[in-house]
C-alpha cells in the first residue's frame, strides 16, 4: 500500500466540529438552566455564571483530552453527552425549585458529573487500546458478579424503594449494578470472541436450526442465571431486563444465530411468567400498566399506577411544545428528577423537546453501531455493539415504561436522570466508545509511528503477528462494506494482542499528533474511504 | 458479524421508532383525553393556580388574587378596606382548593379564570402585546353604600335584604345574614380549608344559605297583599276606591276557623274600607274576602306574571317562589294574606316592588355590570337592561304606586318616611310556625315619582324584637336606610 493512497484516504479528525458542537451543547444547557430560573422565580439563577463556567470547564477538558489521546474519535459523542447531562442538570434544578423544601440536588449531580468526566478522561488516558481490556475478560466477569452481589451484603447494602441495588458508605449511596453493566459487557465480549466458533458450528440441529451444545453455553447460562438471579433477589426488574437484553444481543452479534434469539426469548418468557407468579410486586406493576387509568389502580397504595398516570398527565399537559421550562408542574410526579425525568421534560419542553432527546440517544446508538462495524477486531466490535445496545435498551425500558409502552421498571434515563452511579457509568461508556471509535477511524500509519508499537504476547506465534500486521495494513479501508469477512480476523484462535506505549513520555504523543495532523489541499473532505481502494 | 450487527442496529432503530410513537401517542394523539380524564388533578390545579380576575364593587376589589410562592401561585382574598368580606360573601362565594367554588366565583368562573369564549379577542390582544394573560375582572352592579346599609341594618339578626334599580334591574344590594368569611375556606392549607368549609356548612344558623335568593324561602305575609291588590285592579272589577268587606273577624267557609285583624278590630270606614285603605292599614279580613272573591286562578296568574314559579339566573340561581294550587276557600283566604303555603324569596318581592315602581315593566335583575380586562380595565362586555315581563298595566302600576305611598303617609309603613322624598312601601309580619316569632317584612321604593331604588327586607323570627316584632318596626328601618343611601346622594 503506497503512502499517497493512505494519505488520500486519511480520515479527518473532526476535532473542530466537536468543539463547535460542544459550544452549542453548553449554550443550550446554560440557556435551559437560565430559563428554569426565569420560569420559576422570574429571575436569573444567581449561580448561572458559576454553573456555566463549571460545565464549560468539564466539556473543554474532555474535549482536549480527546484531541490529545483519541484524535480520530467520533466527534458527536462528547457534545451529545454534554448536552444530555446539561439538560438533565437544568431539569433537576427545576424539580429542586419546585419542591416545598429546597434541596440542592443539581449541585450534587454536577459533582457526580465532574467525577464521571474525570473517570472518562482517566479511561481515555490510561486505556490506549480497548483490546487491552480483553486480557481482563474473566476478571471483569468476576468483578461484575462481585459488584452485583455487593448490595446483598448485610450492613453494606441498602434497600431503596423496594430494590436492594444500592450500597451505602456513610452518606453516599451507589448502585454497583451500573458498573457491573460495563464489566459484564467486557466479559461477554471477551468470552464470545474466544468461543464463538464452538457456539456457531457445533451442536444438534432441531427443525433446521442449529442449537448449541450444552457445554458450550454452560458458562454463559451460569453467568446469566447468576446475574438475573441476583437481580431477582435484589428485586430490580429493570436492570435484570437490561442485562438479559444485553446478553442476547451480544450472543446474536457474535454468532449470527437465530437460535439464540429463540432461546433467549423463551428464557425471557419463562422468567417473566415465573416472576409474575412468584413476586407480587411484578404482578402489581403489570396490573398498574394494563389498567393504569382506572381509579382503582390509580388510588392503590402501595403499587398502583399513580406515578405512571401522573407522568402521563404531565406529558399530556405539555402537548406538542410544552409549557416552557419552569412553567409546568413536574413535581406532581413522584421521582420527577430521576425515574420520571422523561415525563418532566415532556411536560415542560413538549413532544418537540422529547424528540430531540430521543434523537440524541439514537445518535449515540447509531455512532456506537457504526463504530462496531468499522472496528477491525471482534472483541471491539462486540464491546461497541454491546455498550451502545445497553444505552438503547436502557432508554427503551425507561421511556417505554414512562410512556406506557411496556410495564414500568426502575431504570435511570442515561445522562438525564439524577443519580451518581448511572451518570459515572455512562460517562465511562462514552469514554470506551470514544476510544473504540478512535481506533476504528485512526489511519494505519499512526498505529506504528514510534509512539505505539505492536508487540506480541510471549506465547503467540509469528503467524498471528503477521495476521496482526495485515489487519493493521487494511485499517484505512474503514468502510465496513469493503472489509473482508471480519469474522476471519477475529476468530477464536486469534491470540490476545496488546498494544503498549513504548515511550513513557506523553509529550511524545502530543508532538506526534501535532506534527502528523493531516493537512493540505489534497485532503479529502470526509472520512469516506476511496471506493475500491487497493483491491 | 456484519449481518448480525446490522440486525441489532435495526432492532435498535425499531425500539426508538416505538418510543417516538409512544411519545406522540401520549402527547399528541391521546393528550386531550388525558387532559380531560377525571383523575387528572393537574387540570384542577391549573385552574386553581390561574391569575384569576378580581370581582369589583364600584371599582374596589372584593375578591382578588395575590401572588404567593406555593404550588397554587395565587392566593384568593376577599374583602378590602371598608368592604367587609362577610357582607359580600353571599355574592362572591368562595374559591377553594378542596371545595371548589360557589357564588359568583362559580357563576362567573369562566370570566374570572379567563376561559370564557367572550374573552377570545382580548386574549389574542394580550398575546401580541406581551401582557401576562389574566382572567377578566367582573364588576358587580352593587352600590357599596346600599350594601353597607343593608349589612349594618340586619346586624346580628338573621335575614336578607335586596335592593334593585327598578329602571334597569341592577342589583344594588343583596345581603344575607349571618354573614361568613370566605378567606379561611380559600386557604392553601387543605386541612384549614376543609375545616373552615365544614364549619360553615355545619353551623346551625346556616350562614351558607343565601337567604336573599334561596336557601330559606319565607311566607311573604302582608307584603303579598300588594300582589292581591294588583290582581284586583287588573281584573277591571276594582279600583283603589272600591269598598271591601273588612270586619273585625271574618268567618271562613267550610270551617270553624276565622281570620281577624292584627289590631283586633274592624277595618277603617266602619269595616267597609276601600282597597287603598285596606292596603294602608294592612287589613286582613278585607284582603281575605277579596282574595276569595278574585279566586285562586286570578291570584296565581298574577303571581306568575310577577315571576313566581319561574327560574331565574342573576347569574346566581334564584330559587323560584311558589304560590300553592288546588286551594279550598279558607286556604285561598290565608294565601291572600301571604300565609299558608305561599313562599317567596326577598329577591322575588323586590322584583315585584321594582315592577310596580317602573310603571309595570319588570326588569331582569342582574348582578354583573360589566366584564373588564383586568389589566387595562377596558370593558369587554356590558350587561344591557332587559325587560323580563309586564306583570301589570301602566295604570295599575300607577294606582298601586299611589296606594303604597298611602301606606307610608297614612298607614303601617310610616317608619319609612324620608323628609322631602315620597316613599312607597308595604309591611309584612308573617306567621310561619306555632309559637314562633313572626318574620318581619318590608318592601318599598323611592322616590315614588321617579323610582331609583326598590327594596325588600326580611328579618327572620322578628329579629331582636322577637314576638313584639312587626314588619314596620324591625324591617322598616333597614329598608329606609337602604333607600336613603341612594336618594340622599
Amino acid at each position: 500500500m503506497s503512502d499517497s493512497v493512505s494519505q488520500a484516504a486519511r480520515p479527518r479528525p473532526y476535532r473542530l466540529a466537536e468543539l463547535g458542537l460542544i459550544i452549542l451543547a453548553i449554550v443550550a444547557s446554560t440557556s435551559a438552566y437560565a430559563l428554569v430560573g426565569l420560569g420559576v422565580d422570574d429571575a436569573m439563577p444567581t449561580d448561572i455564571y458559576g454553573y456555566m463556567a463549571w460545565l464549560t470547564a468539564l466539556a473543554l477538558l474532555i474535549h482536549i483530552v480527546v484531541w490529545w489521546k483519541a484524535k480520530y474519535a467520533d466527534p458527536v459523542l462528547v457534545p451529545i453527552a454534554v448536552l444530555l447531562n446539561g439538560l438533565g442538570l437544568a431539569m433537576i434544578h427545576r424539580v429542586d425549585l419546585g419542591r416545598v423544601e429546597f434541596l440542592d440536588s443539581a449541585t450534587q449531580q454536577l459533582i457526580w458529573m465532574t467525577l464521571g468526566v474525570g473517570l472518562a478522561i482517566t479511561v481515555l488516558i490510561v486505556l490506549r487500546d480497548h483490546r487491552w481490556l480483553r486480557r481482563y475478560t474473566y476478571v471483569s466477569g468476576f468483578l461484575a458478579l462481585f459488584f452485583l452481589l455487593l448490595p446483598l451484603i448485610p450492613g453494606l447494602g441498602r434497600t431503596i424503594n423496594g430494590a436492594r441495588i444500592w450500597i451505602g458508605i456513610g452518606p453516599l449511596s451507589f448502585q454497583p449494578g451500573e458498573i457491573a453493566k460495563i464489566l459484564l459487557a467486557i466479559f461477554f465480549a471477551g468470552y464470545l470472541v474466544a468461543y464463538r466458533d464452538q457456539l456457531v458450528l457445533a451442536g444438534p440441529k432441531i427443525l433446521g436450526i442449529r442449537f448449541p451444545r450444552l457445554r458450550d453455553f454452560g458458562p454463559i447460562v451460569i453467568a446469566w442465571i447468576a446475574s438475573v438471579g441476583v437481580l431477582v433477589f435484589e428485586r430490580d426488574l429493570g436492570t435484570s431486563l437490561l442485562f438479559f437484553g444485553l446478553f442476547v444481543a451480544m450472543l446474536y452479534v457474535a454468532t449470527s444465530k437465530v437460535s439464540w434469539i429463540i432461546i433467549g426469548m423463551s428464557f425471557f418468557a419463562a422468567g417473566a411468567v415465573l416472576a409474575t407468579l412468584l413476586f407480587s410486586h411484578v404482578q402489581q406493576r403489570i396490573d398498574g400498566w394494563l389498567n393504569a387509568l382506572t381509579a382503582e389502580e390509580y388510588n392503590k397504595t402501595p403499587g398502583g399506577s399513580y406515578q405512571l398516570v401522573q407522568g402521563l398527565f404531565g406529558m399530556a399537559n405539555g402537548g406538542l411544545v410544552g409549557t416552557g421550562l419552569g412553567e409546568g408542574r413536574p413535581n406532581m410526579v413522584p421521582y420527577a428528577e430521576s425515574d420520571f425525568i422523561y415525563a418532566s421534560f415532556g411536560e415542560e419542553l413538549g413532544m418537540a423537546g422529547l424528540f430531540v432527546i430521543l434523537l440524541c440517544y439514537l445518535l449515540i446508538f447509531e455512532r456506537g453501531i457504526r463504530t462496531a462495524q468499522k472496528l477491525r477486531d471482534g472483541f471491539g466490535t462486540l464491546l461497541a455493539a454491546g455498550l451502545s445496545f445497553t444505552i438503547a435498551l436502557q432508554v427503551f425500558v425507561v421511556v417505554g415504561g414512562v410512556t406506557r409502552l411496556i410495564p414500568l421498571t426502575g431504570l435511570t434515563t442515561p445522562f438525564l436522570a439524577q443519580g451518581g452511579s448511572s451518570l459515572v457509568a455512562n460517562w465511562v461508556i462514552i469514554a470506551l466508545l470514544l476510544r473504540m471509535s478512535d481506533n476504528a477511524r485512526r489511519p494505519v500509519d499512526e498505529f506504528h509511528t514510534g509512539v505505539l508499537k505492536i508487540t506480541e504476547d510471549p506465547d503467540s506465534t509469528t503467524a498471528s503477528a503477521r495476521r496482526r500486521k495485515k489487519s493493521a495494513d487494511d485499517s484505512d479501508r474503514t468502510d465496513a462494506e469493503h472489509r473482508n469477512s471480519p469474522s476471519d480476523r477475529t476468530s477464536s484462535d486469534e491470540s490476545p494482542t496488546t498494544v503498549h506505549a513504548t515511550t513513557p513520555a506523553d509529550e511524545a504523543v502530543t508532538t506526534n499528533l501535532s506534527t502528523r495532523r493531516p493537512s493540505g489541499p489534497d485532503q479529502r473532505p470526509t472520512d469516506e474511504p476511496t471506493q475500491g481502494g487497493d483491491r | 458479524m456484519k449481518k448480525s450487527l446490522t440486525h441489532i442496529g435495526v432492532v435498535g432503530f425499531v425500539m426508538f421508532a416505538l418510543l417516538f410513537g409512544s411519545t406522540s401517542w401520549v402527547q399528541f394523539v391521546t393528550a386531550d383525553s388525558l387532559n380531560a380524564n377525571p383523575l387528572n388533578n393537574r387540570q384542577i390545579l391549573d385552574q386553581l393556580s390561574r391569575d384569576r380576575g378580581p370581582i369589583l364593587v364600584d371599582g374596589t376589589p372584593i375578591a382578588y388574587s395575590e401572588p404567593v410562592d406555593d404550588r397554587y401561585r395565587f392566593q384568593r382574598q376577599y374583602g378590602s378596606d371598608g368592604l367587609d368580606p362577610r357582607a359580600y360573601a353571599s355574592m362572591t362565594g368562595y374559591y377553594s382548593i378542596v371545595s371548589g367554588a360557589s357564588g359568583m366565583e362559580r357563576a362567573a368562573g369562566d370570566y374570572l379564570s379567563g376561559d370564557s369564549d367572550a374573552l377570545f379577542y382580548d386574549k389574542v390582544g394580550s398575546f401580541f402585546t406581551g401582557e401576562q394573560p389574566r382572567g377578566a375582572a367582573v364588576e358587580l352592579t352593587v352600590d357599596p353604600d346600599v350594601q353597607q346599609a343593608a349589612w349594618d341594618g340586619l346586624g346580628n339578626q338573621t335575614g336578607a335584604a335586596v335592593a334593585l334599580d327598578p329602571k334597569t334591574g341592577k342589583i344594588l344590594a343583596m345581603a344575607s345574614t349571618p354573614g361568613w368569611d370566605p378567606n379561611p375556606i380559600a386557604s392553601h392549607n387543605p386541612d384549614e380549608a376543609r375545616a373552615a368549609f365544614e364549619q360553615l356548612n355545619n353551623d346551625p344558623e346556616n350562614p351558607a344559605y343565601n337567604r336573599a335568593i334561596g336557601g330559606n324561602l319565607y311566607p311573604p305575609g302582608s307584603t303579598f297583599k300588594v300582589l292581591v291588590a294588583a290582581a284586583a285592579l287588573e281584573s277591571g272589577d276594582y279600583t283603589p276606591d272600591s269598598r271591601l268587606n273588612g270586619p273585625a273577624t271574618l268567618d271562613l267557609p267550610q270551617t270553624t276557623a276565622t281570620i281577624s285583624n292584627s289590631h283586633a278590630g274592624a277595618c277603617r270606614s266602619g269595616g267597609r274600607p276601600t282597597l287603598a285603605e285596606s292596603l294602608a292599614e294592612s287589613c286582613n279580613t278585607s284582603f281575605a274576602s277579596l282574595g276569595m272573591d278574585l279566586g285562586e286562578d286570578a291570584i296565581a296568574e298574577q303571581a306568575a306574571k310577577f315571576g313566581f314559579g319561574q327560574d331565574l339566573s342573576i347569574p346566581l340561581t334564584v330559587t323560584p317562589s311558589t304560590f300553592p294550587s288546588d286551594l279550598n276557600p279558607p286556604q285561598l283566604a290565608q294565601s291572600s294574606l301571604g300565609q299558608f303555603e305561599v313562599r317567596s324569596t326577598p329577591m322575588q318581592m323586590a322584583m315585584m316592588t321594582a315592577g310596580i315602581a317602573n310603571d309595570g315593566k319588570m326588569m331582569k335583575p342582574e348582578l354583573v355590570n360589566r366584564v373588564l380586562n383586568a389589566n387595562t380595565l377596558e370593558p369587554i362586555t356590558e350587561t344591557r337592561p332587559t325587560e323580563l315581563s309586564r306583570p301589570v298595566s301602566g295604570q295599575t302600576a300607577e294606582e298601586l304606586n299611589t296606594m303604597m305611598q298611602g301606606v307610608v303617609t297614612d298607614g303601617t309603613a310610616s317608619v319609612a318616611q324620608i323628609p322631602g322624598v315620597q316613599v312607597a312601601a308595604k309591611t309584612g309580619t308573617a306567621q310561619h310556625a306555632q309559637g314562633a316569632a313572626p318574620h318581619a317584612w318590608f318592601i318599598s321604593f323611592a322616590p315614588a315619582d321617579d323610582p331609583q331604588i326598590a327594596v325588600a327586607v326580611v328579618v327572620e323570627n322578628g329579629g331582636n324584637a322577637g314576638n313584639e316584632a312587626y314588619g314596620a318596626t324591625v324591617a322598616g328601618p333597614i329598608a329606609k336606610d337602604m333607600m336613603e343611601a341612594v336618594v340622599d346622594k
